[in-house]
């Protein structure tokens, strides 16, 4: 017999391949292609927005884990990442380097470390950065710079201009008609591929879309939040559109502007704040799209993603307590 | 053939089943045995020979008084060394007979030809439970369940179907693949039994389509049985439980805390059926077993017929001595199986495998912060919520533990399999599942 010493454990003895590291790596490659493309149409300050503030998240969680903590440094995680590019991705491109530093630490420090680092924050710590600086600073965030694709000859002064959605916000409220204001913005393909001013990652659907899929493939998100958000948007925004078209613009162009393609994949899935169990995730979906849309047509923003789903964010532990998982052997199917 | 499933939940760790080609070979009989008192998920069985006593192979040496408790007999010739306490699988010390081997003489009765003995006509009911019962037969997939007692349906119920498991959805086992290969024609002759036992005349036997010369063969031999019928699942993990697999099979939920005889089912293994027949054709207690011995690290795999009471170093002796690098023993399967503190532990009725890891499977790695991915309660087979369970029984919240059925749990450990972050959700919960067992019993006093 040899002298090994058995190490005694209960089960289960195995373990699948699943880590954070792994899950939120994922997560950073499903945004390579919304980031490819907002450097296509914005230029390399996108570039600078994006290293700027990934490094800054990264830097504050270690200085704040290192010094004022003084417990293990999770930077390995990815997870700071994350928030660096989702803030870059919500912010315009031309943003001055020190209000990008400032929301980076308002996400980590407030968002995220607060509450007791990964996992423990209630609600997504990108937004809660992006939101400080649209209160904070409203004239540096809504100002827009006009897209000049890469390559593309043009030679364009550093000009700003409204997004799609404040177009249509401002002609509304000014009594214009849909029909009207609809020749002041990009058409829908041009929508679709991104082709618009707004904010770095709220650009391309379709870029946004295939991070998507690769996370559905890699079963780092499930179908849940993304179809029930997104049905709820066009149901909510298709009755308002069909009582009356020329004061409602049509569930297409809620889908394809703004922030809500990034937010129904990017932010709203976010595991840590939003509900455990598929039946909770179905109404946490549910009620981003109304809140969205009712932010959009009825509220004083243009845009109501970020609000929509941190509202949503607190109504979390309500819904995880509310809505259990379905329990084996609940019907007896005879 | 259409391929079934239960629904919820459910993973599919990678299958190991490395031994699957190993015919059963004989282990020899080892020079000394202990025979643990307790095999059975119930009351331990009172000793009924001393110091000194000569016993024979199959003689009665431990009774099962009780209503939950089985029969043991010897599994060797010899002299009784000692009843003592021996350390089991689970490290305390547990009553055994201890048995120094001489020869191998069986007691008079038993058959041990290898003839098949498909005659079923003349027993009746009482004969088969009886039969079951004296020979000391519990549920060989694990639970050690008495046999008997499951043939024997509570007033008010109604059994329908017979389910024979040959699931096996543990990774890395194949001790029940290479019985339905090698023991076919046993096995439905003991499943006819069975069914007689329990009056029923529909039998199903399900087994994973990752064994599928099992199905095939079982298949070809069942013209000649009639009632029994094979259902082909789709590999997934925990099948093996007697839910599941009745879910599977025939789309039917036990409720909560209840018994499958409730939806009319009753759920026995291949080994057990196996047994049975060896019991009532041949007369032969349960004496010996298919243990499978596999590893990584091992020099090879095999699967062994071993006599109840030998020491599993003498199954990995056999296979080529315990690797340089092995950091845990386990005692069944990876996902279910129990960690061994030592290598004298014998072998009893409950043990399926015996699997070797290597010192860096062996680590579990550092728990970091639950990230509220959601997984564990997309996995689990119940319909529970893990995380929530493991932090209510932290906290120790007991009656908020019962609330949310912590009882429900089959400790099957998909949750902690899938966990991203490592957290020891189970261990957490059969802490709460111990003291809620204990509330719910001071309230019934």
């Amino acid at each position: 017999m040899s002298g090994n010493i058995l190490t005694v454990s209960p089960s289960p003895h195995m373990h699948g391949n699943q880590n954070v590291p792994k899950i939120m790596w994922g997560v950073i490659y499903a945004m390579i292609p919304a980031l490819l493309v907002s450097i296509y149409f914005f230029g390399l300050e996108a570039l600078r927005v994006t290293l700027i503030a990934v490094a800054a998240c990264v830097l504050f969680e270690f200085l704040i884990q290192k010094y004022l903590i003084k417990g293990m440094t999770t930077i390995g995680d990815g997870s700071a990442i994350i928030t660096g590019i989702l803030i870059a991705f919500n912010v315009p491109s031309d943003l001055p380097w020190w209000i990008v530093i400032i929301g980076s630490l308002v996400a980590i420090g407030m968002g995220k470390m607060s509450f007791g680092g990964l996992g423990k924050n209630p609600f997504n710590p990108a937004l809660v950065g992006r939101v400080f600086l649209l209160i904070s600073f409203p004239v540096q965030m809504t100002s827009w710079p006009v897209v000049n694709p890469l390559f593309s000859g043009k030679l364009v002064d550093a000009s700003t201009g409204p997004t799609p959605l404040a177009i249509m916000k401002e002609g509304l409220a000014n009594g214009e008609t849909v029909t009207a204001l609809k020749t002041q913005i990009p058409e829908y393909m041009d929508l679709l591929m991104g082709n618009m001013g707004g904010s770095l990652g709220e650009v391309s659907a379709i870029a946004l879309f295939l991070g998507a899929l690769f996370m559905l493939f890699r079963k780092i998100i499930s179908w849940h939040i993304p179809v029930s958000y997104i049905a709820s948007v066009i149901i909510f925004s298709g009755i308002l559109w069909l009582i009356n078209p020329e004061q409602y613009v049509d569930p297409l162009f809620h889908l394809i502007t703004g922030g809500l393609m990034l937010g129904v994949f990017f932010m709203a899935t976010d595991m840590v704040t939003s509900p455990m169990a598929g039946k909770g995730q179905i109404i946490f979906g549910l009620g981003c799209g109304v809140l969205t849309i009712l932010i959009r047509v009825f509220g004083a923003y243009p845009e109501g993603v970020s609000f929509a789903i941190l509202i949503m964010n607190a109504f979390v532990p309500l819904i995880n307590r509310g809505f259990k998982p379905v329990r084996f052997g609940e019907k007896i199917n005879i | 053939m259409t391929l079934k499933t239960f629904k919820l939940g459910g993973i599919h760790p990678p299958e190991h089943k490395i031994s699957a080609g190993k015919a059963i070979e004989l282990m020899p009989i080892p020079t000394q045995v202990s025979i643990p008192l307790g095999q059975v998920l119930g009351v331990p069985s009172i000793p009924i020979v001393k110091r000194g006593d000569q016993v024979q192979v199959g003689q009665l040496i431990g009774k099962g008084e009780a209503f939950i408790s089985a029969q043991v007999h010897s599994s060797v010739s010899g002299k009784v060394l000692k009843v003592d306490g021996v350390p089991d699988s689970s490290g305390y010390r547990r009553n055994a007979v201890l048995i120094e081997v001489e020869g191998d003489d069986w007691t008079d009765g038993i058959d041990r030809s290898t003839e098949l003995n498909r005659n079923i006509r003349e027993l009746t009911q009482s004969d088969i439970i009886e039969k079951i019962k004296s020979s000391g037969i519990v549920g060989l997939g694990g639970a050690t369940f008495p046999s008997h007692v499951k043939l024997m349906v509570p007033k008010g119920k109604v059994a329908e179907v017979l389910l024979i498991n040959g699931v096996e959805c543990e990774p890395y086992l194949t001790s029940d693949h290479r019985l339905m290969l090698e023991r076919g024609e046993e096995l439905l002759v003991g499943c006819q039994i069975l069914m007689k036992g329990l009056g029923v005349d529909r039998a199903i036997i399900g087994i994973e389509n990752n064994k599928m010369d099992a199905i095939d063969h079982l298949a070809s031999l069942i013209a000649d049985y009639p009632g029994i019928s094979i259902q082909a699942l789709k590999v997934q993990y925990p099948q093996g439980g007697e839910k599941q697999l009745i879910k599977a099979c025939i789309n039917r939920e036990v409720p909560s805390g209840k018994l499958p005889i409730e939806v009319g089912a009753v759920v026995n293994n291949v080994g057990t059926a196996f047994a049975v027949y060896e019991a009532v054709q041949k007369n032969k207690p349960l004496i010996e077993r298919i243990v499978t011995v596999a590893g990584k690290s091992l020099m090879e795999s095999a699967n062994f017929q071993v006599r109840i009471g030998t020491p599993i170093s003498q199954l990995i002796e056999k296979v080529g001595g315990l690797p340089e690098d092995t950091g845990k023993v386990i005692s069944g399967g990876p996902m279910m199986g129990k960690a061994l503190n030592s290598l004298e532990v014998p072998v009893v009725k409950g043990t399926s495998g015996i699997l070797i890891m290597n010192a860096k499977e062996a680590k579990r790695s550092r728990a970091v912060n639950c990230i509220r991915c959601g997984k564990c309660t997309a996995v689990c087979p119940m319909g529970l919520e893990p995380f929530y369970l493991a932090q209510l029984a932290k906290y120790e919240d007991y009656s908020g533990c019962e609330k949310n059925r912590i009882m429900d749990c089959i400790e099957c450990g998909s949750c902690m399999y899938t966990c991203p972050s490592y957290r020891p959700l189970l261990d957490y919960i059969r802490l709460g599942k111990t003291q809620v067992g204990k509330l719910m019993r001071s309230r019934q006093n």
